[in-house]
């Protein structure tokens, strides 16, 4: 039987009561969301901490909101509510389409996007996702609020740049602008599992150019998640197939995979470069700037 | 297996309130105690399925506040506060829920491991979705793991329910 060691649980009413109870209980304290990456690893020994503040009674972390340009999502929104919200489909299909394949619909309803971005786990669809969409995360700890960008927010696997003493409030992504979509490519071994490789490519077009791109990398080591080479070589270019072809060479150059039970390293770094050119013709094919798929 | 309940109280505890089946029950328990844990050796009700621990075969599957969640990946004390519903509530006054008459009609278990999780997803999908194709059943229960009947016959079973009626939605809820 797999149960974690002992532990103080305590409830936290509000975000200035979490810190407090963090602070009162010391490094060893962790914060819990839903639990689905936190408890697997406490059960297994590889996380052990002292005391769990669960966040989960925390009112008003729970929204999706859109103004000024910019979509705010709260850190306890769990994977279901991000996968039915319409105001996301609409302008962030990537999103949806990722949470189409994170985990299975039960898993959805507990895992939160604060804790899949903490977690910072190298497969993380939302890591990938949200970095690709230039996302920061907002948080509250001790020294006040500060944003922190997502491509920035991991210092390793499993591991964050945030103080002991600080939490996740919020994730805020941009809304792109001009002619813009975006699109996720997942390949995972069978329904629900972590992906194998995945690539999520985000596009904005204007004057016949592609003027923003983001292109996230999940499970396959490229740094902070990002094909960041690929993105620069995208910037300014029109689209073509020619171009699409680079793009996902260079995502796959990106890449440092390990090889394990989901493939080969070689394999992966392949796959790396096929999802993302998937995943960008589709992009740039919904935002108008492919007129022919098919020709591609 | 290591009876949880009577272990020494000096380790952390935690004391836990909530509704199971429509009835408040409070109990002090471990404060790492796992909802699944709880429900079945501290109020007994072992109609729900503890099976790969790890947050993937769906047998541990109830209810949170009318959510399907896989009870092993839930501490007790997280569900303070909450309802639960389990597999012991669907069958109502009227006699068995649809979805237990369905799994019934069309030999929708063998050996029955996986049934309590499978019943319980199975009815939540007819409460959001009274009407699922073929293709919605299949995606509500790719949670839950089957090794007897190749999946074919849950769905059908889904299916009868579906076209049965729904339910009063069981006895408590
Ligand atoms: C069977 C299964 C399959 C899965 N498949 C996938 C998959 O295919 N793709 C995928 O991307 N994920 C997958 N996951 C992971 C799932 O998305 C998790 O729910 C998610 O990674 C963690 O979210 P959580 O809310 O459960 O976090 P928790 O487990 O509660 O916390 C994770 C970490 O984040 C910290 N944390 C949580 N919230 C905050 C906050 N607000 N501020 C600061 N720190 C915080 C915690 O202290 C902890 O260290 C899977 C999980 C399971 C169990
Ligand atoms: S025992 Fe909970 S998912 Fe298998
Ligand atoms: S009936 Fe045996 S596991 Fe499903």
């Amino acid at each position: 039987m797999q149960v974690p060691a002992p532990f103080v649980y305590e409830r936290a009413t509000s975000v200035q009561d979490a810190l407090a109870l963090l602070a009162k209980h010391g490094p060893d304290a962790r914060l819990v969301a839903g639990g689905h990456s936190l408890l697997p690893m406490m059960k297994l020994r590889f996380a052990d901490p002292a005391a769990l503040i669960d966040i989960n009674s925390i009112d008003g972390l729970d929204q999706i909101s859109v103004a000024d340009g910019i979509m705010t999502i709260g850190a306890m929104v769990t994977h279901a509510q991000l996968l039915a919200s319409d105001v996301v489909a609409q302008h962030f299909p990537m999103l949806t389409e990722a949470e189409r394949v994170i985990a299975d619909p039960v898993v959805r309803n507990k895992g939160t996007v604060g804790g899949s971005l903490c977690q910072a786990d190298p497969a993380e669809d939302l890591s990938a996702a949200l970095g690709a969409l230039r996302a920061s995360v907002t948080t509250i700890g001790s020294g006040g609020s500060r944003s922190i960008p997502v491509r920035e927010l991991h210092d390793g696997p499993y591991q964050t740049v945030l103080d002991e003493n600080e939490m996740v409030t919020e994730v805020t992504v941009p809304l792109p602008s001009g002619s813009s979509s975006s699109a996720y490519e997942k390949l995972e071994r069978r329904v629900g599992d972590w992906a194998i490789a995945a690539s999520g490519v985000s596009v904005s077009v204007a004057d016949g150019v592609i003027s923003e791109i983001g292109i996230g990398l999940a499970a396959v080591e490229a740094p902070n998640m990002v094909a960041a080479d690929a993105e620069d070589a995208a910037r300014g270019q029109v689209p073509s197939a020619e171009l699409i072809e680079r793009i996902g060479e260079l995502a796959a150059e990106a890449t440092d995979p390990n090889t394990d039970q989901r493939g080969p390293a070689d394999y992966k770094r392949h796959l790396a470069g096929e999802l993302t050119k998937r995943a960008l013709r589709r992009a740039l094919t919904n935002a108008g700037a492919l007129t022919n798929e098919g020709a591609l | 297996m290591t009876d949880l309940a009577e272990t020494p109280v000096s380790l952390p505890t935690t004391e836990v309130s909530l509704t199971i089946n429509g009835e408040a029950v409070t109990r002090t328990v471990e404060s790492r105690t796992l909802l699944i844990h709880f429900i079945r050796d501290h109020l007994d009700l072992t109609g729900t399925h503890w099976g790969c621990d790890t947050s993937n075969c769906g047998a541990c599957v109830v209810w949170v506040d009318k959510k399907p969640v896989k009870s092993c990946t839930m501490l007790a004390a997280m569900a303070g506060g909450h309802e639960v519903r389990t597999v012991e509530d669907l069958e109502g006054a009227d006699g068995l829920d649809p979805v237990q008459e369905g799994f019934m009609q069309c030999h929708g278990l063998q050996c029955g491991f996986c049934t309590p999780g499978m019943l319980m997803v199975g009815r939540a999908l007819l409460d959001e979705n009274p009407n699922p194709s073929e293709d919605e059943i299949r995606e509500a229960i790719s949670g839950n793991l089957c090794r007897c009947t190749g999946y074919e016959n849950i769905i059908r079973s889904v299916r009868w329910a579906a076209e049965a009626g729904t339910s009063e939605n069981g006895a408590s809820q």
